[in-house]
């Protein structure tokens, strides 16, 4: 028994990465979730619109904070606001009677304590929950889900394949046959990519039909959405297989670059909850964008002019992640430096130390 | 073939992996139709010749000559086919990459498999053949656009005699056709073979030339005897021992034998260690 106990130490010892992920990880989920475990909202943006808006709008609870007051607007106005995830909460104020109070149901939690909070004040009416007017998780979640299964098909996947071929030896197979470096990494990642959109559009449909979650924006947009997370999710992948050397590695990372996400990207845990020196890292999430697109798109019906943000991040994301594994993927693959030449067969290669020459024999 | 007279392989070569030495000038021309030899103990830099002759090493010093990549061949010290793929569908991706047109393709994988009798094997994932199958399925691949500079590196290591004998009946039939052959191989019996032997150690070339050529160079008398000789360097020969004598008469109970390949080799190699001790 000692035997065998002594050398699973010196293996896991001699494993630097598995022995920082098995010390670090745990420490690291532990202070991550710690601070981002909360649903409790405490401050939620609100517009207050109408004739009687600078009135209404210093009455309101602490807990609502106004970023916009504006007395020529109306109910229409407050929609827009809603929709363009501008605010949580747009009270329609009229000349006379109570203001309206509407509530976008798609920020499930803010929603949740604002209903709360103005049960009981008489100077306010039951609010209006908009967009999910149930308040129901599942519309809220799924879309959030959708994320989360790109995220395992883009990254996971895509690592494993690339990793396989380094772990199996086909790498080096490839790395002498005439592919261009990107053309073996998209000829690897096309088939991932297309199983991911098939992925995407069965979550949809299933969301649609057995949680009844809505669709109610532009599917052009949220396939542009996608298709941009897809970008980042499976640039991540590369990246991951860059760095590992076996599929364990690799899912080991993936799973540490994965558990954040989750956690911080406002999937379970509103964004608005958490203290801001944990909140930043979310905002540098590609899931915190896609998120916000799909939920915007598919609950709210937001038009793309208001997902410009998102999609933009997702882009600079995308590219900055996809440039670097390219790189990395490019220098394992064709480390004599003749890739980017296509000649007639006939010529011949010569390679020198520097600077390679090329011409016929 | 579009050169028939062509030589392809490396002058001068050098290769370093960080600040370590790999390979120093090393130099081995192979001509279009013959067959050359690498051989070497462990760590003595065959497969990173081989590797930089393929294209996947950068040379730090020298020159490789090797024709354009859709000209060459390559059988890699690792598996060399994909495992989840079967035997046609390895074949199919080959010569894709490669680019033969459909037809030649389907010819080319006909006639291979039945040459490497892997016919009835064609449905089998690569995966679940036997070593010499999957060795063989290698070879086909790296054979299948018929390129001008073939390179396997010990595309026989871990293969049965009668595997070994095909797989060098397969490479020596490639050479034939006008192919450029390099084999990285740790068995000197194999080396004999080939036209030309580059014997390499610690990354330099330690000997090389015909076979013939290597025989006739090495220096001294090589003696056999039942024993282990007393003052001279040996080295066991099956039940017996085999010494070499650099200058001197025979040890007493010994006779001298005619050295083959492998005698020569170990004799360079003793060679090199007495000139580095002194």
């Amino acid at each position: 028994m000692w035997a065998m106990a002594m050398k699973e130490f010196r293996q896991m010892f001699r494993d630097h990465r598995t022995l920082a992920l098995m010390i670090v990880q745990p420490v690291v989920l532990l202070v991550v979730f710690g601070y981002a475990a909360s649903f409790d909202v405490d401050h939620v943006d609100a517009v207050v619109l109408g004739p009687r808006a600078e009135q209404v709008a210093a009455a309101l609870p602490e807990q609502l904070e106004v970023v916009r007051v504006a007395p020529d607007q109306g109910r229409e106005d407050g929609v827009d606001a809603l929709r363009d995830s501008e605010a949580v909460v747009a009270v329609v104020t009229a000349e006379g009677g109570q203001p309206q109070v509407l509530v976008d149901g798609a920020n499930l939690f803010a929603a949740r304590s604002v209903v709360t909070a103005l049960r009981g004040r008489p100077e306010l009416p039951e609010p209006e929950v908009l967009f999910n007017p149930e308040l129901k998780t599942s519309t809220i979640m799924v879309p959030g889900l959708m994320g989360v299964v790109l995220v395992f098909v883009g990254t996971i996947a895509t690592a494993l394949g690339v990793v396989r071929e380094r772990q199996s030896g086909t790498l080096e197979q490839l790395a002498v046959m005439p592919f261009r470096a990107r053309d073996v990494l998209a000829g690897k990642l096309l088939p991932y990519l297309l199983v991911a959109a098939v992925d995407l559009v069965v979550i949809v449909i299933v969301g649609m039909l057995v949680f009844d979650v809505p669709f109610a924006g532009s599917p052009l947009v949220f396939a542009l959405g996608a298709l941009l997370f897809l970008f980042v999710t499976v640039g991540v992948g590369v990246l991951i297989s860059t760095v590992s050397e076996t599929q364990g590695q690799a899912i080991q990372l993936a799973l540490l670059i994965m558990l954040p996400q989750i956690l911080l990207s406002g999937l379970i845990f509103p964004l608005d909850a958490m203290p801001a020196g944990v909140a930043w890292i979310g905002y540098l999430l590609p899931l915190t964008y896609f998120i916000e697109l799909a939920r915007g798109v598919m609950v709210k019906g937001t038009p793309l002019d208001a997902l410009l943000l998102p999609l933009g991040m997702l882009a600079v994301l995308g590219t900055v992640v996809f440039g670097l594994s390219i790189a990395r993927f490019r220098r394992d693959l064709a480390p004599a430096g003749r890739r980017h030449r296509r000649r007639p067969a006939t010529d011949a290669d010569q390679d020198q130390a520097a600077p390679i020459r090329t011409g016929a024999k | 073939m579009s050169q028939d007279r062509a030589v392809w392989g490396c002058r001068g070569l050098g290769v370093r992996y960080g600040g370590a030495v790999a390979l120093e000038d090393v130099t081995l021309e192979v001509p279009a139709g013959s067959v050359a030899a690498v051989v070497g103990g462990d760590g003595a830099g065959k497969t990173t010749l081989l590797r930089a002759l393929a294209g996947a090493v950068r040379p730090a010093a020298g020159v490789v000559l090797r024709p354009d990549e859709r000209r060459v061949g390559y059988v890699s010290a690792g598996p060399g086919v994909w495992a989840d793929l079967t035997v046609d569908e390895n074949l199919s991706f080959a010569g894709r990459a490669y680019g033969l047109p459909a037809d030649a393709l389907e010819r080319r994988v006909t006639a291979l498999l039945e040459r490497t009798g892997l016919a009835a094997a064609r449905d089998r994932l690569a995966g679940r053949l036997s070593g010499g199958m999957r060795q063989k399925l290698a070879l086909a691949m790296a054979v299948l656009h018929e390129p001008d500079l073939l390179i396997l590196d010990e595309p026989t290591t871990g293969v049965d005699p009668v595997s070994r004998a095909e797989l060098w009946r397969l490479l020596a039939s490639a050479a034939a056709g006008g192919a450029a052959v390099v084999v990285g191989t740790t068995y000197l019996d194999e080396a004999e073979r080939a036209a030309t032997v580059l014997v390499l150690d610690r990354g330099r070339a330690l000997l090389a030339g015909t076979p013939d050529e290597v025989l006739a160079a090495t220096p001294g008398v090589v003696v056999e005897g039942p024993a282990k000789p007393e003052g001279v360097a040996s080295w066991p020969r099956g039940a017996r021992w085999r010494a070499w004598s650099p200058d001197g008469p025979a040890p007493p109970g010994t006779s001298p034998v005619a050295p083959d390949l492998e005698d020569a080799v170990i004799v360079a190699q003793l060679r090199q260690a007495l000139r580095r001790a002194a």
